[in-house]
């Protein structure tokens, strides 16, 4: 993985001063709390109910052992005793002062990370594929250019007052697996005819308010110009996005606005000027990047151990696990796995700082020290010898994290919801909670397949619902209740869909029926081994509303409430649970 | 006083601003030096060219280009920002500059802070006008919040990557030693 020299050490350091420098301002009064809010946003620092919440940066999701460490250690001496994976391979942490924020900066430091552009209008961390580097499909490894874009945007200063966030995927594979249709900017690394590197560039894409997905601007840019192509789009925006409305603000309405033609122009008439210009990337330089992402010292193995057939034939649940939670390899003898962060009954991407550490022991003992966040909030380990499958699944088993759930329907996608935020209109975690609860069996389970249910607490989709093959929404709370749009027929990656809303919204205690229902009309109607989400494409929405609201759903409530006992939201006192 | 080249120093002209009341045609623009709004210049074009005394800003939905014809008459344009978190300033700065080769000073007006100048340096400002109710020995101390940067701007025009030989993977050990 990257690692930082004296300049990315100097630039974190001097950030950490510069931060320390603007809370001690903040603290004195100094500055207003509507002066520090852009500069505490631009270091990931929000005011949420209860205290401040941090989000930190993992570029692209790939972390050492070392670094996984320290965020238990900050987890344990900062905040109380555990952290949150988010849907931007972040973490954040819920429970902090505002006087440590300049210590924890200073820890994460010590370890080559920090918590530059996770929040404000600028351009956030950038997400990626999670099996980068491993995936079989994969035509170029898109971590290079993560890194050289990671750096070119952190404190780019012609784009930190940007008129909204702006966020960018990157992936590499055939298959998309970074959500590149539903960012701002999302990129395709690939190769033409001819075998030269290039990118694949969508914009406008995004979720949220006003849920799009990307088109293409161009269809091919040669890497050595990605910068400055991204350069032009990033000041065609700041130039003429919106700033009278913060709903419309996003690229994706100005993109709507003018047209991808008119778009696309503006951006190649500013572009023509840079091209071949200063920010032109240099083979030296993608080179010296790509070094820090050559391959482990990968043993010769064979690709298939049959000690492993043994056990599976064995053990159920190793089996289980081994069809759900492992992946294939592009090395022989190798896998990929996938740790879930999705046992029912916890938070969805919640990790105790013990379970940090324990991850931290396994990437060592199995990965090369390494460790990957996925934007499903997820843990991956990608480079698991194939014999050392058994023992990992044992040691991760007894901290909870080999659910066997992985693409299934309790591996849901949350945000943290009203519990702890700010904007949202309803709670989340509870609600993924009593879902995966009542589709805890596992037979059941496999034999719906494979599914993506998404839960936001609000329109700001942070747990976005609009690529869910099912979507939920938090729309209001009212009567001491939360209401809830559901949503079907999302989906991410190559087929890249947005959800439609099948009716009226539901409460709390109504959507696992709706839900139930919704898996009904599914079973009855799939062909052979279709997916829920091609049954959907195929039949539409009609069958599934017509089930949904077949009966007078209130009517049901009794029945629902009767089987997941959940307290009503009490809005006068927050609802506190940090973990369940 | 403002800041200019990273020391503050006292500064003779005045920037004019229209009140409701006022017209882009009738203003008056008074003796001395004086930096008017582009619409100004525009309105009072005949009369403004044959002063050397006049200096000229941006609002932040002006553009650049709006000064193509004009732009080396100045020795002073100013841009303004009416939030400092209205971004558009940072372009325009960077487009006379970059892309129009305005070679004069160039200074920051409006609500400018000093969290916000190390990038306004960046981008091409040389002159800060900060918030009257903030110190300005502070605001200096925002042009120094850090000794390196990495991509290109107008200031430095070259990233790090073509400025210094940084070391690849070779040179260092893993994160874990």
């Amino acid at each position: 993985m990257y690692r930082y020299d004296e300049y990315d050490q100097q630039i974190v350091n001097e950030r950490v001063m510069q931060y320390r420098d603007q809370v001690r301002r903040r603290l004195s009064g100094e500055l207003s709390e509507e002066e520090f809010l852009p500069l505490r946003l631009q270091n990931g620092l929000y005011m949420q109910i209860h205290a401040y919440m941090l989000r930190i940066a993992v570029p692209y999701g790939l972390i050492s052992s070392k670094q996984m460490r320290m965020f238990a250690h900050i987890a344990r001496k900062y905040d109380r005793g555990y952290g949150h994976f988010t849907t931007r391979q972040n973490i954040q942490f819920n429970w902090l002062k505002l006087e440590d924020t300049p210590d924890i900066l200073a820890d994460l430091a010590s370890v080559e990370m920090h918590a530059i552009q996770t929040s404000g209008n600028c351009v956030r961390n950038i997400t990626s594929d999670e099996f980068a580097g491993v995936a079989q499909d994969e035509v170029v490894d898109p971590r290079p250019y993560a890194e050289i874009l990671r750096q070119w945007s952190t404190f780019h200063p012609e784009f930190a007052y940007l008129p909204r966030k702006f966020k960018i995927a990157i992936s590499g594979g055939k298959e998309d697996r970074a959500a590149i249709y539903a960012h701002d900017i999302g990129l395709a690394v690939t190769k033409n005819a001819q075998g030269e590197i290039g990118f694949r560039v969508l914009v406008g894409g995004g979720l949220g308010r006003t849920p799009i997905i990307g088109s293409e601007i161009c269809e091919f840019v040669p890497w050595q110009h990605i910068l400055t192509y991204v350069e032009s789009i990033l000041r065609v925006y700041n130039e003429y996005g919106r700033r009278d409305n913060k709903f419309k603000a996003r690229i994706k309405i100005l993109v709507k606005a003018l047209g991808i033609d008119e778009f696309k122009r503006r951006v190649e008439a500013d572009w023509a000027d840079l091209k071949d210009g200063p920010g032109t990337l240099t083979i030296e330089e993608v080179d010296r990047v790509a070094s820090f992402f050559s391959d482990p010292f990968y043993e010769t193995l064979p690709d298939h151990d049959s000690k492993l057939n043994e056990f599976k034939a064995d053990s159920r649940s190793f089996s289980n696990w081994l069809s759900r939670n492992v992946r294939p390899h592009r090395i022989p003898g190798y896998a990929i796995v996938v740790l879930s962060l999705k046992k029912p009954g916890n938070a969805p991407g919640d990790a105790t700082a013990e379970q940090m550490e324990a991850v931290a022991d396994l990437a060592d003992r199995y990965s090369f020290g390494e460790l990957r966040i996925t934007h499903k909030q997820n843990l991956v380990l990608a480079d698991v010898r194939q014999k050392d499958l058994i023992r990992l699944w044992q040691e991760a088993a007894e901290h909870e994290l080999t659910t066997p759930n992985i693409g299934m329907l309790t591996d849901i996608i949350s945000c943290p919801g009203a519990e702890f935020c700010t904007l949202a209109n309803a709670r989340s975690i509870p609600l993924a909670k009593v879902i995966a609860e009542c589709f805890e069996d596992l037979d059941y389970q496999h034999d719906i397949g494979e599914i993506t249910l998404n839960i936001s607490g609000c329109v700001n989709a942070c747990g976005q619902h609009h690529i869910g093959n099912i979507g939920i929404t938090g729309v209001e709370k009212k009567d001491h209740d939360e209401w809830y749009q559901v949503s079907i027929g999302g989906s991410e990656g190559n087929d890249s869909s947005i959800s439609k809303i099948i009716g009226p919204s539901f409460t709390f205690n109504q959507v696992p029926e709706v839900i139930e229902r919704l898996i009904h009309v599914y079973l009855r109607e799939r062909m052979e081994t279709e997916r829920f989400i091609e049954t959907v494409r195929r039949i539409g929405h009609a069958p599934f509303k017509e089930h949904v609201y077949a009966t007078d759903f209130m009517a049901q409530e009794e029945k629902v409430a009767d089987k997941h006992i959940v307290e009503p939201a009490q809005y006068e006192v927050p609802y506190y649970s940090p973990r369940f | 006083m403002i800041i200019k080249n990273k020391t503050i120093v006292a500064d003779d002209w005045t920037v004019l601003r229209l009140q409701e009341h006022d017209t882009a045609e009738d203003i008056i623009v008074s003796v001395g030096k004086v930096i008017v709004p582009l619409k100004v210049w525009r309105a009072q074009h005949e009369t403004l060219q044959q002063r050397k005394d006049i200096g000229v800003w941006l609002t932040s939905d002006e553009r650049a280009e709006d000064l193509k014809d004009d732009v080396q008459k100045f020795s002073v344009i100013a841009i303004d920002f009416p939030k400092f978190s209205d971004g558009r300033g940072y372009s325009i700065a960077y487009n006379l500059r970059a892309r129009l080769g305005y070679k004069g000073e160039l200074r920051a007006i409006g609500d400018v802070l000093r969290d916000q100048l190390f990038y306004m340096h960046r981008v091409g400002f040389d002159a800060f006008a900060p918030r009257p109710d903030r110190k300005i020995e502070d605001a200096l101390k925002g042009l120094s919040d850090f000794s390196e940067v990495y991509q290109t701007s107008f200031n430095p025009i070259l990233p790090l990557f073509r400025r210094t030989q940084r070391k690849g993977n070779s040179t260092v050990g893993t994160l874990n030693d």
